[in-house]
């Protein structure tokens, strides 16, 4: 039988209350569990969710230490950091990125040729950060950007400090300079330090000197949001983020004379070559000029890729370092340093003689070895042969002192190796003998040393290069009668912060000792003859000096003429013609400056170098007190 | 009924002016007092979470209004008015369900949005309502407990809308309208036999669940099991959010201070993830408190729904309550990692469309419903 249901109040009221107790328990419970939960996170794991967010929500900020400054020896500020506008660019509000980097080409702020280097720049930084496109804004630069602002979404004008060499030029190879920090130099650095430091010091005193000048930098925390974008929502937590303030580098005191050093790169101007000028007394060098020159702050600005390839394919490379790198044949300057050496070696007195016909044969060789002067000098003793620069003279005496002999006497001068000047790259030419012979050739045909290879070194030809700064070395050592420094470019560190003031004393190397120290003066007086004596090769060129200098000039060949041939400088290529050198110091009797001049392809060292070491000289003993 | 009548005269010359209007809106003064506490607790937690954008808290305070609004109206419509309605909004309702898998507007990758020409809504939020009240209304003419005939039809009434739901695909909403009319079933007095049957059959047909489930659903389920796995990924909000309230401690970083939020690593601070904004800046004893405030809330709604007339009211005004408890159980589990992250906004805190309003008219029908047993008595 079918049972019918009916509705029941009172049961579906009775239902309904167990019901609901059986849900209010179900919900205390459930309440219970998210109770538990939140005590769970709250209190029982607190600890560790806090430090989660802390970590979460901080960012360490570098802050760049203040490059040190470099003063030349008066104090002048030479290498400088001044707040200079850059161009950034934030990608994702640029919009079309590329659309962007085309318009700032059109608008002159970007070359074409830098689109793609720098659109790989801007594409690897995150798309909120703001790379720098265009350092150092000139004038004209930000009156274009502001022109143009508004067809430039997400380029920015933003002011920073940037290295600034006030001098451009004047000593850039001497200052060196910064620049961008490169894969190879990510290789040998410490990423820590550079930690927000975006140059490097590439060359020169910048580049010797980096550790001193780079300082420590400093960091901040950063609140920053889940993006990573800096934000200054929470001032309370403030007090709670860590930092420490960068400390600046170490001002660099030079030994270099900015205004004489702009004196001698003004008397070379145009033409290829270097000037050393070194205060015999210390070792310290005033001038260091390699020219032609070249503008440092294109470096420190970012140089781009039109300004770099225009500086390494022009023909006169103002790049290349000719005072540090610059191995040349020294010419007759090295003449009174033989004439040294035939003294101390006893193989000649000042008094002998020798007749110059114009040419000089070693004993039964038919082969002439020509003096510069075509018609000789008749006969000379050591004073004249100096003073004329007669080659027979000195072919003779070196014929009779041997190489071996020539190359223990100037190896002690310094020839051939590194003056181990405080910045590096330095070359150390070559001081020839037999040994380097067997070494630096390979066949035995090549090993063996000609007596004819003898006689040219005699005039500073053949193997033997040098560098200027040898030269300058050397002659800084004439002034002194033997004493000499390791040339150095800084003298004194500063600590900008205590105003501690680390001088670097001159590094004196072993003295040359002379078995007679009388040498000393014969030498000096036949230097003295040469830009004083009748016949001087630099009379002309010392005329109306208000001191005495002791100098030799040199010309040094390039191109090696026939036996029969006539040296004809208008027909040589300019290229090929000889290099003119001068050395000098002065004044004689109490030295304060030597100085070596190289003018390349300059042709005869009396006309064109002794008058740029004459500029100097003036400059630095008559207008400056010396 | 003349001893009802003293004793309401008698009442009457006791009460507060302020209580003569709520008798006269047919409001229970205790839930609305709730409801409006929790709602300013809400505001304040909103405005913080909003950030710069206090556009948004105005927005959310207008809502605010128009569910009060909404709730007030609601409460003056007499309970067989509502219960008469009942199929007739389930139908309209779940045309527009229909209309939207149509012709529906594409809005968050999920088709659930109906452009009205001056208002856009999601017709599924009707159904969270129209749900129960057309389960109720359908047992308010059955013998209870219900027969397994009865218990199909509640079924097919139910799973008709909630397909069209899932298919939009909006787990979150199909959730907690299942939910609502299974309740209804429940408290109708459903054996513990069929409910624990139902239970064994849910766990059974997990797989087949599983086979239907879009991939993003699938990974929400995957990473509450292990988040670190992708911890950018999917399993980021879960991780940002017990990192929020974990930090939060027992008091709280302060209002406005939480870094978790302020600084956007907590992901959907506003809407679903408000709760982790409570646990950071509020603490331990903001949570306490808001729950202190939904179990109120909770534990009144079925005081007064055991209090209602007849089965229609009480199986309604129950379901209306337990459903209050499931959202905030299914958000706040979620945020703290306890449930895969479903889209459950936390009920009258969450910065959210129709969610506000909706919860408004549903404590609205409730109230109608307890007041309207005075009239028979």
């Amino acid at each position: 039988m079918k049972r019918v249901r009916i509705k029941d109040e009172a049961l579906e009221r009775r239902m309904f209350l167990e019901r609901t107790l059986f849900a209010a328990g179900t919900v205390a419970i459930l309440a219970l569990l998210l109770s538990g939960r939140a005590f769970w996170l709250q209190v029982a794991q607190h600890a560790h969710y806090l430090e989660l967010s802390q970590s979460n929500r901080a960012r360490i900020e570098p802050l760049p230490a203040n490059r040190g400054v470099i003063y030349d020896r008066a104090g002048r500020v030479i290498a400088e950091n001044t707040p200079a506008y850059q161009l950034e660019l934030v990608r994702e509000e640029a919009g079309d990125l590329d659309v962007t980097l085309a318009r700032l080409a059109r608008f002159g702020l970007l070359e074409p040729d830098d689109i793609g280097r720098v659109r790989q720049l801007v594409l690897s930084r995150r798309s909120f950060e703001a790379v720098p496109i265009l350092l150092q804004l000139d004038d004209e630069e930000i009156a274009r950007y502001a022109v143009h602002r508004h067809e430039l979404p997400g380029v920015f004008l933003e002011t920073r400090m940037a290295r600034h060499y006030p001098y451009g030029t004047v000593g850039a190879h001497a200052l060196g300079y910064v620049g961008a920090i490169s894969e190879e130099d990510l290789s040998r650095i410490d990423r820590e330090r550079y930690f927000g430091t975006g140059v490097i010091g590439k060359t020169g005193v910048e580049r010797a000197y980096e550790q001193e000048l780079l300082g420590v930098g400093g960091y901040r925390e950063v609140l920053v949001n889940a993006e990573g974008r800096p934000v200054n929502l929470l001032d309370d937590d403030a007090a709670q983020l860590r930092s420490r303030d960068p400390q600046a580098g170490r001002e660099l005191r030079l030994t270099i004379d900015i205004e004489l050093q702009r004196v001698a790169e003004e008397a070379m101007a145009g033409r290829r070559g270097a000037v050393v000028a070194i205060d015999p007394s210390s070792g310290d060098v005033l001038v260091f000029a390699s020219l032609p020159s070249f503008d440092p702050n294109g470096f420190a600005r970012g140089i781009s890729r039109s300004e770099y390839v225009a500086l390494t394919d022009n023909p006169d490379q103002p790049l290349f370092n000719r005072v540090l790198r610059g191995t040349y044949p020294p010419g007759s300057t090295i003449k009174p340093l033989m004439a040294l050496a035939g003294l101390e070696y006893e193989v000649v007195q000042p008094s002998d003689t020798v007749y110059c016909p114009g040419h000089y044969s070693l004993p039964g060789s038919r082969h002439r070895f020509r003096d510069w002067k075509r018609e000789g000098h008749g006969t000379v003793d050591m004073e004249g042969a100096v003073m004329q620069s007669c080659d027979v003279y000195f072919y003779r005496l070196a014929n009779t002192l041997g190489i071996e002999r020539i190359h223990d006497a100037m190896k002690r001068i310094g020839f051939g190796e590194p003056t181990g000047i405080d910045i590096g790259g330095e070359r150390g030419g070559i001081m020839p003998s037999r040994q380097w012979k067997k070494s630096a050739f390979a066949t035995r045909e090549q090993q063996v040393w000609f007596p004819g290879e003898t006689v040219i070194i005699g005039i500073g030809q053949g193997y033997w290069t040098a560098t200027i700064l040898q030269l300058a070395k050397a002659t800084a050592l004439l002034a002194t009668r033997g004493r000499h420094f390791r040339p150095r470019l800084v003298r004194a560190l500063v600590d900008p912060a205590t105003g501690k003031v680390e001088e670097r004393p001159p590094q004196p190397l072993p003295p040359v000792e002379l078995n007679y120290r009388e040498n000393w003066e014969i030498i000096v007086n036949a230097m003295v003859a040469v830009t004083s004596g009748p016949r001087g090769t630099a009379l002309r060129a010392s005329r109306g000096a208000a001191y005495s200098i002791a100098g030799k000039t040199g010309t040094a060949q390039v191109f090696s003429v026939g036996q029969t041939e006539r040296y004809n400088e208008k027909e040589v290529a300019e290229r090929l013609r000889d290099h003119a050198l001068f050395i000098a110091f002065a004044p004689a009797d109490k030295p304060a400056l030597a100085i070596a001049v190289l003018v390349e392809n300059g042709g005869a060292g009396s006309a064109v170098a002794a008058p740029i070491a004459r500029a100097v000289f003036d400059a630095y003993l008559v207008k400056a007190p010396p | 009924m003349m001893y009802g009548e003293l004793g309401a005269s008698r009442t009457r010359r006791t009460v507060t002016g302020a209580a003569r209007v709520l008798r006269a809106l047919r409001l229970d003064g205790m839930l609305l007092s709730a409801l409006v506490g929790v709602t300013l607790f809400g505001l304040f937690v909103l405005y913080s979470a909003a950030g710069d954008n206090t556009a948004l808290w105005f927005s959310q305070l207008a809502r605010v209004g128009i569910g009060f609004a909404l709730l007030i109206a609601l409460s003056l419509v007499p309970d067989h008015f509502l219960r008469m309605l009942s199929p007739a909004v389930y139908v309209l309702g779940l045309v527009l369900l229909i209309l939207v898998a149509v012709a529906g507007d594409i809005g968050k990758g999920a088709q659930r949005w109906l452009d009205l020409g001056v208002v856009r809504f999601q017709p599924s939020e009707i159904m969270k309502l129209a749900v129960p009240m057309m389960c109720a209304w359908y047992l308010y003419q059955r013998p209870l407990p219900p027969s397994v005939r009865d218990i199909a039809v509640i079924l097919i009434v139910v799973i008709l809308p909630v397909a069209l739901i899932a298919e939009q695909p909006d787990l979150g909403t199909a959730l907690l309208v299942t939910t609502a009319g299974l309740i209804v079933l429940v408290m109708g007095g459903l054996s513990p036999v069929y409910l624990l049957g139902g239970v064994v059959i849910a766990g059974a047909a997990a797989p087949v669940i599983w086979h239907f489930l879009h991939d993003y659903q699938r990974q929400r389920v995957l990473t509450l099991l292990d988040p670190q796995s992708d911890a950018l990924g999917a399993g980021y909000h879960i991780i940002q959010s017990q990192i929020a309230i974990g930090s939060g401690g027992v008091f709280g970083k302060g209002w406005t201070n939480g870094s978790q939020a302020q600084l956007e690593f907590l992901p959907e601070r506003s809407t679903d993830f408000i709760f982790a904004v409570i646990g950071e800046e509020l603490g331990l004893l903001g949570l306490f408190a808001l729950l202190a405030g939904y179990l109120f809330i909770v534990g009144r709604g079925l005081y007064m729904a055991m209090q209602c007339r007849d089965a229609f009211a009480r199986l309604l005004a129950g379901s209306i309550a337990l459903t209050f408890f499931v959202y905030t159980f299914v958000n706040a589990g979620m945020v703290m990692g306890l449930l895969p992250v479903v889209g459950v906004p936390l009920p009258l805190v969450s910065y959210g469309g129709t969610s506000f309003v909706t919860l408004m008219a549903g404590f609205g029908i409730l109230m109608s419903l307890h007041s309207s047993r005075k009239l028979v008595g």
